[in-house]
């Protein structure tokens, strides 16, 4: 998976002068607004991207032979179900994954 | 090299945002920075973006960035560019992403200067209609009939009573080398847009219309679609102005339905016929101008 | 560009600032400030500065512009008054929460309503909450001395805090006096470009100006503070160094002028301290014994400095161009509680003069020594100086 992960473990320390800041650190993750999440059938899915194209969150890695979601950060929007023209992304509860 | 799902980057540059889900700001910026690149620079006033992109230290922004006066993007872009330009950096490139609040309300002082100045930065209006992070107020933008938490619907108004500004015009009428609308619905017309701006010598405006389904009442899984739909029933358009000429990029013979458009988000739902005729006839006369004018 | 030269208080400040070399400039245009911007304006056309000169269409883009430029790690300058200031008071909250060691000239002006351009000091002190470091000449070498001091000041790695340069509009900025000018090799090594520890950076991104939640925001403002405390030490060091390397100082923080064995001593900021200093020369030629306590800078307050300066007198007069309508001057309350913070119990009255423009004449200063030296104070709590009465229903 080529995304980036989250130091949940990281604690502020000392203050930067000033509220600036390096970019890039994450120290949080957005899994807990997810109520339904998005499956990728490898079998149909054809790779043509639009999945990755249009997520919202870029939840979706697009570096590997198959597509990866990375459920850290997908929110469950199901813009990339609706966006899957074979049909290749179901959603499904949480609870039931 | 055209610029589509497999020829842009898989790296992010906007990740870990705590933007709703279904978000089109975000997945408009998200596309920008992946054409603009690891040395761009971005403005983003105080709105969603800037809400859910900057929670110290949680960080989601990749690139440098800065959070300017809610009036100020442009200045602060134009100060960032001076700066850079005095300090000899270079191969980099300074974006402002401003809400449509924070560019056609607020912050259409400070754009109206840049583009004077003709400085070399991108400004990108990200359209929701409404001042979002606040809780769905009216802005400069919002569309007649869009019932928002200041335009209320009842018996006496149906929502926002008037229609949005021409923002696009407003910005060519400056004279500005490059300006463009644009929608998340049409995501690769996006990013060429984008480019375009990237490569522009002087100010360039991108206007990209991006739904907000927790302002627009909609799923949160219809946000791409409903963006298309906007332009293809011809309340939003996909247009260009460069070089002193205006260009349609797409002329629809026959609009899609107006009224199902607007049928399914709740902002629209205390709109009746009479309304929808008034918006069909302001779509029409709208069209009938930029035909006129933008065609040869 | 050394040597002297018979210049106004604003060409004194464009003088200044075109030997501080700022990267970038961004000003608008009001009324007694404009000079400033066409000599800068002028001296980028001659070739003479090379800055980038940003034509702003407002003070509030002026300030953002500048934000924008020290965010970068640039040298920026702006130039403002009165509503000017009013109008980009937003961005000056910005500038000092950021540290960005932005340099600023305020042409001290009245503000409306009833609309006036003329001179006094409600604009700069109506933003002593704002952040910044506030500094006040008396005359235009002062101003021109204290322009170079501020980006000392301001970009001292331990300070990070931007300078506002206060000069009495017209009473300053248009008068003409001779100003020796400082060699530009001597400048350069007393105000070297720094690179700014909180800057944006191509190559390690940073972001900026972000958002602090509850968990953070008051220790970002406590380091705010202490910076800010702890700046008044650098200015003295700043006056000092300059005194040093240029031959003229001003006691950093406030110039104590004959007070040692002052019975009265008259606190001032500003241009009108030349008046009071005639008037504590003719009065000690006479026998009289008073001084002057002019503040130099009113954020940070020199309390310490203020209270050593007046702990000898018995009667201590406050003549300032403000007041804090429904109260009194700041100047006063900031001078009575520093006071109290010292445990000195010295009588104190308050003077408010020059509003909109009214002239303090050397005449308004005697009446005030004399009242002061009467030791009766009745009726000198917010005194209006040379106010018609008949018309106003005093």
């Amino acid at each position: 998976m080529d995304r980036p992960k989250a130091d949940l473990s990281y604690v502020v320390k000392a203050l930067p002068l000033g509220p600036a800041f390096e970019t890039g650190q994450l120290h949080d993750v957005s899994s807990g607004m997810r109520t339904f999440r998005p499956v990728i059938d490898g079998e149909k899915c054809v790779k043509c991207l639009r999945c990755f194209l249009v997520c919202p969150d870029g939840a979706i890695d697009k570096s590997g032979e198959a597509l990866e979601i990375d459920y850290d950060y997908c929110k469950g929007c199901g813009v990339c179900r609706r966006a899957c023209k074979p049909g290749a992304i179901r959603m499904v509860k949480e609870a039931e994954a | 090299m055209a610029l589509n799902a497999k020829t842009i980057p898989n790296k992010e540059l906007f990740y870990g945002h705590k933007a709703c889900g279904g978000c089109g700001a975000a997945l408009a910026i998200r596309l920008a920075l992946k054409v603009l690149g690891e040395r761009a620079i971005a403005v983003i006033p105080p709105n969603c973006m800037s809400t859910v992109g900057f929670i110290y230290p949680h960080m989601p922004f990749f690139v440098n960035s800065i959070i300017p006066p809610f009036a100020g993007t442009a200045a602060v872009m134009s100060g960032v560019l001076a700066g850079a330009q005095a300090q000899g950096l270079e191969d980099y490139h300074v974006v402002g992403f401003a809400g449509d609040g924070g560019t056609a309300d607020i912050g259409i002082q400070a754009l109206s200067g840049m583009i004077d100045r003709n400085d070399r930065a991108i400004f990108i209006c990200y359209d929701n209609e409404a001042y979002m992070n606040t809780g769905v107020q009216k802005s400069g933008l919002t569309p007649y009939g869009m019932k928002t938490t200041n335009t209320p619907a009842g018996k006496n108004f149906h929502g926002s009573q008037s229609s949005k500004k021409r923002m696009f015009e407003i910005v060519a009428a400056h004279g500005i080398p490059y300006a463009a609308t644009a929608s998340v619905g049409y995501p690769e017309d996006f990013l060429a847009k984008v480019e375009k701006a990237m490569n522009t010598d002087g100010t360039s405006y991108i206007h990209v219309m991006a739904p907000c389904p927790t302002g627009w009442g909609t799923e949160s899984d219809v946000t791409v679609d409903i963006a298309k739909e906007a332009v293809d029933c011809g309340l939003w358009f996909l247009a260009e102005y460069e070089g002193g000429e205006f260009k349609l990029n797409r002329d629809p013979k026959e609009f899609a339905s107006v009224e199902a458009y607007l049928k399914k988000q709740s902002r629209f739902s205390a709109l009746d016929d009479a309304d929808f005729a008034r918006v069909i006839r302001e779509r029409d006369e709208s069209w009938a101008r930029m035909r006129r004018d933008w065609t040869k | 560009m050394s040597g002297k030269l018979f210049v106004s208080g604003d060409e004194a400040v464009a003088l200044a600032v075109r030997q501080a070399k700022p990267h970038v400039i961004a000003a608008y245009p009001i009324t007694p400030q404009t000079i400033v911007v066409e000599r800068l304006s002028d001296f980028v056309e001659d070739g003479s500065l090379n800055s980038q000169y940003l034509y702003v269409e407002s003070e509030h883009s002026a300030m953002c512009a500048c934000l924008g430029a020290s965010a970068m790690g640039a040298r920026a300058f702006t130039a403002t008054s009165s509503q000017g200031l009013l109008y980009m008071v937003e961005g000056l909250h910005y500038a000092s929460g950021s540290r960005f060691p932005i340099v600023m000239m305020n042409a001290n002006r009245s503000l409306a309503a009833p609309w006036s351009i003329y001179n006094d000091q409600r604009d700069s002190l109506s933003e002593l909450e704002s952040g910044w470091i506030q500094l006040y000449a008396e005359n235009a070498q002062e101003a021109y001395d204290t322009t170079l001091q501020a980006y000392r000041i301001a970009e001292d790695p331990a300070v990070m805090l931007p300078v506002m340069v206060n000069l009495d509009g017209f009473v300053l900025t248009h008068t003409y006096e001779l100003v020796q000018l400082a060699e530009q090799e001597t400048v350069d090594a007393y105000i070297p470009y720094r690179n700014f520890c909180n800057k944006l950076d191509l190559n390690n991104p940073k972001a900026t100006c972000i958002t602090a939640g509850p968990p953070y925001n008051m220790e970002f403002r406590y380091q705010q503070h202490k910076a800010a405390v702890d700046a008044a030490a650098k200015i003295v060091e700043a006056d000092k160094e300059f005194g040093k390397k240029f031959g003229r100082s001003y006691g950093g923080l406030v110039e104590a002028y004959k007070c040692e064995d002052a019975d009265a001593v008259l606190v001032t900021l500003g241009s009108v301290a030349g008046t009071v200093r005639c008037v504590v020369d003719a009065y000690r030629e006479a026998g009289k014994k008073i001084g002057l306590l002019k503040i130099r800078c009113m954020r940070p307050f020199p309390a310490k400095e203020a209270a050593a300066a007046l702990k000898g007198a018995k009667a201590v007069g406050v003549l300032e161009k403000d007041i804090s309508f429904g109260y009194e001057g700041v100047v006063y309350t900031n001078v009575n509680s520093s006071l109290k913070e010292q445990g000195l119990s010295v009588p104190t009255a308050n003077w408010v003069g020059g509003l909109g423009g009214r002239s303090i004449s050397k005449e308004d200063i005697q009446g005030i020594f004399d009242q002061l030296l009467s030791g009766r104070l009745e009726g000198t709590q917010t005194a209006f100086v040379n106010l018609r009465r008949d018309i106003c229903g005093a």
